[in-house]
């Protein structure tokens, strides 16, 4: 056991001091734990009832990556009880409930659950268990080292035993301790070991709540068109017609358009069909991609740069190598806007009163949600209660809250409790996209073949920018992800251009880790190329400071049988990155087929640290191939007259069950630090597939996605 | 104007407009809400459900194509998720966040229901209209292999 103290203790006190205050800010009525008597609550993420219904809070929203299973395994690796014998919740809005990774904003998010809770969850579980110690040495007199807890009682001499449901009520009343013992790893029973998810019975019969599901007593339907140019204002409209639609309630503009109010969602939709709007389309009414694109290239030059590492003086290097007519090699890199798409589209359900407001629904960050929602209808945050549901896929679509501000808004003004549904057009439509980047890189190339110096600038809308209101002249962390690789290069200059290119944007997983990596790894095999040399053997050679990157590669190198030639037809890329506190690498191998890629097998290697459950981290990572390989083989938003081009899944491609390659995963057994997991993989997958057609065809593309169009014109 | 159909194996009826889609009738009027909304346009089969013992894509389907016939649900396999089906979806742990599972389940129990040792062509042409995002495609595949070779025992 090992003793966490004074570092811990502002957490300890500051959980300590929410817990008498959480009846209040929980809706427990509403939780499972209901029927099960009075509830204590030693703390905020640890419920026990008197019936010894223990109910465990997962701070986190959960969205496919497995929070709803991996926070209670580490709150009860330490309270020791039985993981198939509890309860798992959602929290409330609360901020015992922030994020330490995320300047304790409750936002689910940056791949930062188990790295943010790996120590923080434990030692809010010893933090109970410890109480129900103490309790149960006051009720029996004794001194509390004579008792131990497990599997949900304390037991001490002469057979002496309690439940935690027993002792819950005592121990609620306690000054929570400020330094509690955490087990040693090696004494670990849950955390680590490949855990059956607490949510799969069920996602298998239909009984797992989503927003979509919500039901409130007396609720209406509600669907919203929207201008189809953002930024694009209403200037008039005519309901009639809608008016008339069997089941229409109510038409209300509202500042994001006009929702038509029904009976039934059906109603609502049909209704909404014979809506006649007219937009003012504002400023983006002749936006194209093109334009996009250009804007952003211009901002290379003309823009601010913000640096990410400075190292020596590589443009004096490069100047010298092209003035000395020596090898200098310069690249554009360009990646395209994308949608996130989830499966369940963006729906929420407000009832909003003048008293109050019950709001329901997918959210990757309530806290944020509950205080806009308070501001925008008018009402004191205290009087709002937030529900989050199961969030039917995130990828950072649902850390913006548009539609659940639609929803109140509609609510308010009917006066009745409303669930908007938005259509998948709508969905395409109306997302926070991805940014388009575009990225140039020069690098002086030494007789020995590697880069001397290198000059590399990155151009994109930062989305930190918009959601948080960063300036314009501090630098986005959200920007730079993956910026720097880990090479060696002696004289190195990186940087960062903001600018807005016209339409919205929003984190999409692996947020810029995405276009740094395509451009870092694609033009690493340039340089490789360049100097002949082999793909991975070059990497290698500048990697001969970083030991865990070197492991990771030479493990990723065997595993891809790197070192023995492909079948016939059959080529190879390669991709490494680290992010998140996450060492990953992968190797594609392809064929091309009537100009297309067609990916057969991807192997992938992690060093992700410390594990929670490893079976969802090797989830996690099939995940991120299949959705990175969705968005490097097809995935492009494209604007044109300020329109999205895309409407539903057959102009937004994504991979489907037949397009699956073989997907071999290797994780590498690790004391360090636990990595993020839900993400990192996402990011490798457009560079190793342009490096794959790359070595299939002699054809270098630059850009996203990596389509036979741009295959061609390579 | 009503439309009586069997859901689950219970006479039902419902009162919606004939014209509208299955999927909205089952979720909203018949309140089984395991049946999912992905795209409204037959092209991501979260709302698939058997009708007759085929599997459909309930979104496109006018409820008055029920009318005398048979709907079954993701809640028609079992609630105590005793099916070959869910049980191997526990087993290999299939779902992430779910949201596209009940079509996934549907479209493999249509396959199993005809054929009890499906090559991966046949998983491949059965799921190819399932979408998700969340990628969990090589588990349902393991899975629907766990599941049909459970079936092809509980038949010997």
């Amino acid at each position: 056991m090992k003793h966490i103290e004074l570092s811990r203790r502002s957490f300890l006190k500051s959980s300590a001091a929410f817990s008498g205050g959480l009846m209040v800010g929980l809706s427990l009525t509403a939780g499972p734990a209901a029927a099960a008597g009075l509830v204590h609550t030693p703390n905020a993420w640890v419920h026990i009832a008197d019936d010894n219904t223990i109910t465990l809070i997962s701070a986190r929203a959960e969205m496919g990556q497995g929070v709803y299973t991996s926070m209670p395994m580490l709150l009860a690796e330490e309270l020791n009880v039985d993981l198939r014998k509890v309860k798992v919740a959602f929290a409330p809005p609360g901020k015992a409930y922030g994020n330490a990774l995320i300047f304790g904003l409750q936002l689910t998010g940056g791949s930062t659950s188990v790295r943010e809770g790996w120590e923080r969850q434990r030692l809010a579980g010893a933090q109970v268990r410890e109480m129900l110690i103490a309790a149960a040495a006051e009720r029996w007199k004794v001194d509390a080292s004579t008792l131990r807890a497990e599997d949900g009682k304390v037991l001490g001499p002469k057979g002496r035993k309690a439940t935690y449901g027993q002792l819950a009520a005592d121990a609620a009343k306690l000054k929570a301790p400020e330094k509690v013992a955490l087990k040693d790893p090696s004494q670990f029973r849950i955390v680590g070991k490949p855990t059956k998810r607490l949510d799969t019975p069920a996602k298998v019969n239909g009984t797992a709540r989503f927003g979509i599901d919500v039901k409130l007593p007396g609720m209406v339907y509600a669907s919203l068109e929207q201008c189809p140019v953002q930024g694009g204002t209403l200037k008039s409209f005519d309901a009639v017609k809608a008016r008339a639609m069997p089941g229409v309630i109510d038409v209300v503009q509202i500042p994001d358009g006009v929702a038509v109010v029904a009976q039934s969602y059906w109603q609502a939709v049909q209704a909404r069909e014979q809506l006649v709007v007219q937009w003012d389309e504002g400023p983006n009414a002749n936006l194209t991609t093109a334009a996009m694109f250009e804007g952003t290239r211009a901002a290379l030059s003309s823009g601010k740069p913000i640096p990410a590492k400075k190292a020596g003086d590589p443009d004096a290097v490069i100047a010298q190598a092209t003035a000395q007519g020596s090898k200098v090699l310069r690249a554009e890199y360009l990646t395209q806007m994308l949608s996130h798409s989830p499966m369940e589209p963006m729906n929420y359900t407000a009832d909003v009163r003048p008293d109050g407001a019950r709001l329901v629904g997918p959210t990757q960050w309530p806290d944020a949600l509950q205080g806009a929602i308070a501001k925008i209808v008018g009402l004191d945050p205290k009087t709002i209660t937030v529900e989050n549901t199961f969030l039917g896929g995130g990828f950072g679509r649902r850390i913006d809250f548009d539609y659940a501000i639609q929803a109140a808004q509609i609510s308010k003004a009917v006066g009745k409790p409303v669930k908007l549904v938005w259509t998948r057009e709508d969905d395409l439509q109306h997302d926070f996209y991805r940014p388009l980047a575009v990225h140039q890189l020069a690098a002086a190339v030494g007789a020995d073949g590697k880069p001397s110096a290198l000059t590399w600038r990155g151009a994109s809308h930062s989305v930190t920018g918009r959601v948080f209101g960063l300036p314009a002249e501090a630098p986005d962390g959200l920007m730079s992800e993956a910026a720097v690789p880990l090479y060696d290069v002696p004289a190195a200059r990186h940087e960062l251009v903001k600018h807005d290119a016209g339409v919205r944007v929003g984190y999409w997983r692996a947020v810029s880790h995405n276009m740094n990596t395509f451009a870092n790894e694609s033009f690493i095999d340039e340089l490789a190329a360049s100097a002949g040399k082999d793909p991975v053997a070059y990497r290698l050679s500048l990697l001969e400071n970083q030991p865990r990157m070197t492991n990771l590669l030479k493990t990723l190198a065997a595993k891809a049988g790197w070192d023995s030639p492909a079948a016939t037809g059959r080529s190879r890329g390669v991709a490494i990155m680290e992010g998140y506190d996450t060492f990953i690498g992968a190797v594609l191998e392809i064929s091309m087929k009537d100009g297309a890629p067609q990916v057969h097998r991807v192997t992938v290697v992690a060093d992700p640290g410390r594990m929670v459950n490893p079976d969802t981290v090797e989830a996690q990572i099939q995940s991120s191939v299949i959705f990175g390989l969705s968005a490097a083989l097809w995935g492009e938003v494209t604007i044109e007259k300020g329109r999205v081009q895309q409407f539903n899944f057959d102009s937004y491609r994504v991979m489907r069950n037949n397009e699956v390659p073989a997907i071999d995963i290797t994780l590498i057994a690790s004391t360090e630090k636990p990595g993020g997991i839900g993400e990192p993989a996402t990011a490798l997958m457009a560079p190793a597939l342009a490096n794959a057609v790359f070595a299939a065809t002699g054809k270098r593309v630059r850009r996203t996605p990596i389509k036979p169009e741009a295959i061609a014109q390579a | 104007m009503s439309v009586n159909l069997t859901l689950n194996g219970r006479a039902t009826t419902a009162q919606s407009d004939p014209e509208t889609p299955l999927l909205w009738v089952i979720r909203d009027e018949l309140g089984l809400t395991g049946t999912k909304f992905g795209c409204g346009a037959k092209l991501c089969g979260a709302c698939t459900v058997h009708l007759d013992g085929e599997p459909i894509r309930s979104c496109s389907t006018p409820l008055k194509r029920a009318n005398e016939r048979s709907v079954s649900t993701i809640e028609s396999l079992s609630k105590d998720n005793s099916h070959p089906l869910q049980k191997a979806w526990i087993a290999h742990d299939v779902p992430q966040c779910g949201y596209c599972q009940s079509g996934q389940l549907m479209s493999a129990a249509a396959l199993l229901a005809s054929n009890k040792n499906p090559s991966d062509a046949q998983i491949d042409d059965a799921m190819k209209g399932n979408l998700c995002r969340c990628g969990t495609y090589v588990r349902v595949r393991a899975a629907i292999k766990t599941a049909a070779a459970e079936m092809r025992r509980g038949k010997a």
